[in-house]
This record gives C-alpha cells, sequence and structure tokens, in this order.
C-alpha cells in the first residue's frame, strides 16, 4: 500500500472546481485570502474573473456569497474550516441557513492533521456547528475521487452545503468509476463481528484496521459515510443489527459530529454498543500531521485495539 | 418631482406609519421608532425609486432592497402592503403564531421581501453580493439597503464597505438610518460610530448627508447615486426616531416597544389628522 497515489483532498477540491467551472458558468467562487491553501487558486488561474476575493473577512463572504446566490449564481465559499464553520457560524446559520441557499461552503484544513499551525487552526467542532443548521447538508469525503464527485454533487443539488476538506494528502483508494451519492453510505468490506464506521481520512485508516483484524479473526464491516447529514440511517441501523458493535471513526471532536449522529439514531432506533474514535474533548498542537493523528488515536493502529476491546479479544 | 406628486408620496408615509401602528399594536410586540424613521425610505424606494412589479415580486431584473435593519419589518411589511404585494389588512397579523409575517423578513414567506435579515451587519454584505452578481451576470439592476446608525457598531458593516467599494459597486446604495438612538439609548453614549459620514468617505463611497424627512432631498440623493459611477453611494439620513406619533419621537424607550391601546389611539388620531391636513 506504500505506493499509493496521496492527494489531499483541498487540491481535489481545487481541481473539481475548475473542472465544474468549464461545465457551468454560473459557478462563482469567494476565497478570504487564502487561494492559495484552499486551492481555489486553481479555479482562479482558470476563471479569473469568477473569483472573488474578500480579504480577511469571512463574515461578509459568507453574506455576499447569500446575496450571489440570490442572483442565480451558485457560489462555493472557500476558507479554513475554522472559519468558514467557526468565525461565520452565524452568518452561515442565519444569511445561508434560514433562508435555505444555494450556497456551498467549501472549508478545508478540517481537524488536527492541520499540523504545525496548531490548535488555532484545526477545527474539530465543524460538523457540530454545521449540522446544528436545519437544511444543511454536510460532508466529508475520504479521498481524492470522493472529494471531486462530492464537489459535483454538491453543486447539482438545490440547497446549502458544507464540505470538509483536509490539508494533508491521504492514499486514494476510490476507483475512478466509483459512484457518488449524497446520504449514502458505502460498505467497503463486509463483516459481521464489528461495523466501523468513518469519514474523512479516517475511513482509510479504518480500512486498514478492516485489513489487520481480519487476520486476528474478527470480521469487520468496513464503512464510509461521507454525507454526516442527512444519515444513512438505513445503512447505519442494518450495519447495528447484523454487527451487535459499531466504532465511528472522525478526524473531529466526539461531541456533535459522525460519532454523536449514529449514537443519537442507534439510541433511538437499535440500542447498540458504541465506541467513538475522534478527538477526545480537547485542543489539538502543534506537530507534524502523521505524528499527531497518531498520538490523537485516529490511527488504524487505534481502530484496531478498540475493535479488539469491544470484541473482547 | 411635481408638487402633486410629492403630496402623494407624503400620504402614501403617512398610511405607511399606520400600518406601523397597527401591525405593532396588534402584535402587542415589535419595532416601531426605527421603522418610523425609516418610514419616508421606505416610501420613496417603493412607489417611486425602485424598479418593481408587485405582481411578480421574484422578477429577475427587478431592483433589490435588503433591510440590513431587519427589526424595522413593520415599516417594510406596511410599505410592501400599500404597494400592493399582499393585503394591508394581513399587517395585523404580524408577530402572530403561524403568520407570514415573521418579527424579522422572511423571503421565503412575505412576497416582496428579497433576503431575510435580522442578525444586524449581515444584510448589507448580501446587498454586496447581489450587487456584484448583478454586475457580473451584465444586469442592469439597482441593490438597496437600509442600516441602522445602531447597527453600523457591527465590524461586519465595514467588511461589507470595503468589498462594496473594492469592486467598484456603483449599482449600490445604502442607506444609514442616523435617528441617533439604539436600545440602550443615544447611539453617542452607548458606543459612537461617529464621524458616520467620513468614516463612509474614506471607506470608498459617495457620501451623501440628507433630512431624511424630505421627500425633495431623498429624490435628490437618489438620483445622484445613480449617476455616481465607478463607487457606491451612500446616503446618511438625520432622522427622528418614532417620527409622525408625538410620543414616541426621540424616544429610545420605543425602539422595540409596542403602543398599548391607549397610546395606539392617541398615535392613530395624531396620523390620522395629518393625513386629513395632507388629503385636504
Amino acid at each position: 500500500m506504500a505506493d499509493m497515489k496521496k492527494v489531499a483532498t483541498r487540491d481535489s477540491y481545487g481541481n473539481a472546481l475548475k473542472e465544474l467551472g468549464a461545465e457551468y458558468e454560473n459557478l462563482v467562487v469567494l476565497d478570504a485570502d487564502l487561494a492559495g491553501a484552499t486551492k481555489t487558486g486553481t479555479f482562479k488561474k482558470a476563471f479569473p474573473d469568477r473569483h472573488f476575493d474578500c480579504g480577511i473577512a469571512e463574515a461578509n463572504m459568507i453574506c455576499m456569497a447569500a446575496g450571489m446566490s440570490t442572483a442565480g449564481l451558485v457560489p462555493f465559499a472557500s476558507s479554513f474550516a475554522m472559519f468558514a464553520a467557526g468565525r461565520a457560524f452565524e452568518q452561515v446559520r442565519n444569511s445561508i441557513g434560514y433562508p435555505h441557499l444555494n450556497v456551498k461552503i467549501g472549508a478545508t484544513h478540517g481537524g488536527i492533521s492541520v499540523g504545525e499551525d496548531g490548535a488555532s487552526h484545526q477545527c474539530c467542532e465543524d460538523f457540530a456547528l454545521m449540522r446544528s443548521i436545519p437544511g444543511m447538508t454536510v460532508i466529508c469525503p475520504a479521498d481524492d475521487v470522493e472529494a471531486k464527485a462530492a464537489v459535483k454533487a454538491a453543486y447539482l443539488m438545490d440547497g446549502p452545503v458544507y464540505l470538509r476538506f483536509g490539508r494533508l494528502a491521504v492514499p486514494v483508494f476510490h476507483s475512478e468509476d466509483y459512484k457518488f451519492e449524497i446520504g449514502k453510505g458505502e460498505v467497503l468490506k463486509d463483516g459481521n463481528d464489528v461495523a466501523i464506521i468513518a469519514n474523512g481520512l479516517l475511513t482509510y485508516e479504518a480500512i486498514l484496521a478492516g485489513e489487520e483484524l481480519e487476520k486476528q479473526g474478527i470480521h469487520a464491516r468496513i464503512i464510509n459515510m461521507a454525507t454526516i447529514k442527512p444519515l444513512d440511517e438505513e445503512l447505519v441501523l442494518r450495519a447495528a443489527r447484523e454487527c451487535g458493535k459499531v466504532i465511528t471513526c472522525e478526524e473531529h471532536s466526539v461531541i456533535g459530529g459522525l460519532g454523536e449522529a449514529v449514537c443519537s439514531l442507534l439510541a433511538e432506533k437499535c440500542p447498540t454498543l458504541v465506541r467513538r474514535i475522534g478527538v477526545n474533548d480537547e485542543f489539538g498542537h502543534s506537530g507534524p500531521a502523521v505524528d499527531l493523528l497518531k498520538q490523537f488515536g485516529l490511527s488504524c493502529e487505534n481502530i484496531v485495539a478498540v475493535a479488539k476491546e469491544l470484541c473482547g479479544k | 418631482m411635481t408638487s402633486s406628486e410629492k403630496k402623494q408620496l407624503q400620504i402614501t408615509a403617512c398610511k405607511v406609519r399606520m400600518g406601523i401602528i397597527e401591525s405593532t399594536h396588534s402584535a402587542k410586540a415589535g419595532h416601531p421608532g426605527g421603522s418610523l424613521s425609516a418610514t419616508e425610505i421606505f416610501t420613496y424606494l417603493y412607489f417611486k425609486e425602485m424598479n418593481i412589479d408587485p405582481k411578480n415580486p421574484k422578477w429577475e431584473d427587478r431592483d433589490r432592497f435588503v433591510l440590513s435593519k431587519g427589526h424595522t419589518a413593520p415599516g417594510l411589511y406596511a410599505t410592501l402592503a400599500h404597494r400592493g404585494y399582499f393585503p394591508v389588512e394581513d399587517l395585523k397579523t404580524l408577530r402572530k403564531i403561524d403568520s407570514y409575517l415573521q418579527g424579522h423578513p422572511n423571503m421565503n414567506m412575505v412576497p416582496g421581501v428579497d433576503m431575510s435579515t435580522g442578525s444586524l451587519g449581515q444584510g448589507v454584505s448580501v446587498a454586496v453580493g447581489m450587487a456584484l452578481a448583478a454586475k457580473k451576470t451584465g444586469k442592469s439592476n439597482r441593490v438597496y439597503s437600509l442600516l441602522g446608525d445602531g447597527e453600523i457598531q457591527e465590524g461586519q458593516v465595514w467588511e461589507a464597505c470595503m468589498a462594496a467599494a473594492h469592486y467598484k459597486l456603483d449599482n449600490l446604495c445604502i442607506v444609514v438610518d442616523n435617528n441617533g438612538l439604539q436600545i440602550d439609548g443615544n447611539i453617542k453614549d452607548v458606543m459612537s460610530p461617529y464621524p458616520i459620514v467620513d468614516k463612509l468617505d474614506a471607506f470608498g463611497f459617495r457620501t451623501l448627508a440628507i433630512d431624511g424627512h424630505d421627500f425633495d432631498a431623498i429624490e435628490e440623493a437618489f438620483n445622484t447615486a445613480k449617476a455616481t459611477k465607478g463607487m457606491p453611494t451612500a446616503i446618511v439620513i438625520t432622522s427622528v426616531k418614532g417620527k409622525g406619533v408625538s410620543f414616541m419621537e426621540n424616544d429610545a424607550g420605543w425602539h422595540g416597544k409596542a403602543p398599548n391601546d391607549a397610546e395606539y389611539e392617541q398615535a392613530m388620531a395624531e396620523l390620522k389628522a395629518q393625513l386629513a391636513e395632507l388629503e385636504a
């Protein structure tokens, strides 16, 4: 697996915007002085007339995007997750969510894999914030193929979408013919001992964990759940019923994200033993992304350990 | 404008004021003060200035209005009702459960409302986005936004102003209602935004200062705005909070309070007398 191609999903975002921009003239992109980092610069190079830098003013950017959408444009407003979902939360809530406008928020640098910048820029609360807004679709793709497909699907659907991308290059495990659908999870490996439901860069770690667990006699079902909201309830409930034990994995606080979405569903419809792997209600800190992910237990090794504990092995 | 046109606008403004009193009294809540101070602006925009069609509220080439100071919805609703967007009678349902006339404007429920607002500072940014979109899509429509003088304490307003000038949005005209009062008192005492005109000038606006209750001055200012190229226009109106109702004038207490039955009777009597005088 070491020779697998790796791409950061923020690059996928920029590339997808450029591809879609060629096809759809009403697609416009807004950024807040981070076009180089969010990769919307890729779009800007191709379509300078449809890229609007708003300067370091995210609140205004989000509302400008709202205004542009009322005139029939489809804006992708971009910044780091910390600022798009965090700083501009209330703008997203009141000027995009409440009127249910057709704005897409492309948030890069989600999670602790931001790395060296440290806690101020490591947003582990964005799923929680965005999920809480009525009518908001929340997506965190796992790799390059899925990220590009998610950007296109977001463009094609009518309504607000929050897309979270990562800074770190991650393995591309989907084949090009992968069909992504908003609101649908993907079973990557069958098994009935435990269901491991992951998204973002944790999905690939879950795949590796599934292979390791198989060697140790634990048949794990691996599910990629890119859409956190609306959650693929049917797939989660089936996994819970057939496996009896569930582990969720996300590069996000254990509060308010995929883990809690799964727990809420299961608590009401199919009480099941769950372990949530995520950031345990603490801030991150500086360090190389790969080391941080290991330190915070966002790794194949920790998923294996949690699965073994849960399965009593 | 001719004197009869002006008289007609004054009559309409008086009816809008009655709508504000009717609706807030019926709701037992709402914001009459800042609705009354901006009544001439609402009236001029919807009855003279803007290119709109009440029969086709979503007409895509229409001029847009964003009520950034969304709490003055009673003023906007009364204006829209008198302009024919919905029945004047419905004003009495303001803030009632299941009414489409929400406490703050909802674009998906009220015909004629171009943006849902209420959280201060956001509407003006939305207007900037609308104006930029119009430019980019080759539309000739104009975009207007009304802000409170307390509202401009919000930092986002200045982010929006920076962007409006940066993108040379000469199709955008903002109006700042400088009635001098906000909930906690005089804006000078709470957190002074002065000098408002100089600040907007410095941010790259063509800035005009006028009497907000004088239709001649309002017309001249909006005409100047339309003739201004390469930069957005800001019209700072000096106005009287609670204008037209003697006991509400210049009293911050009427920012967000509805008249009780006795106050309602007095306010309506005063406005009816003003209307009779105009119609005489």
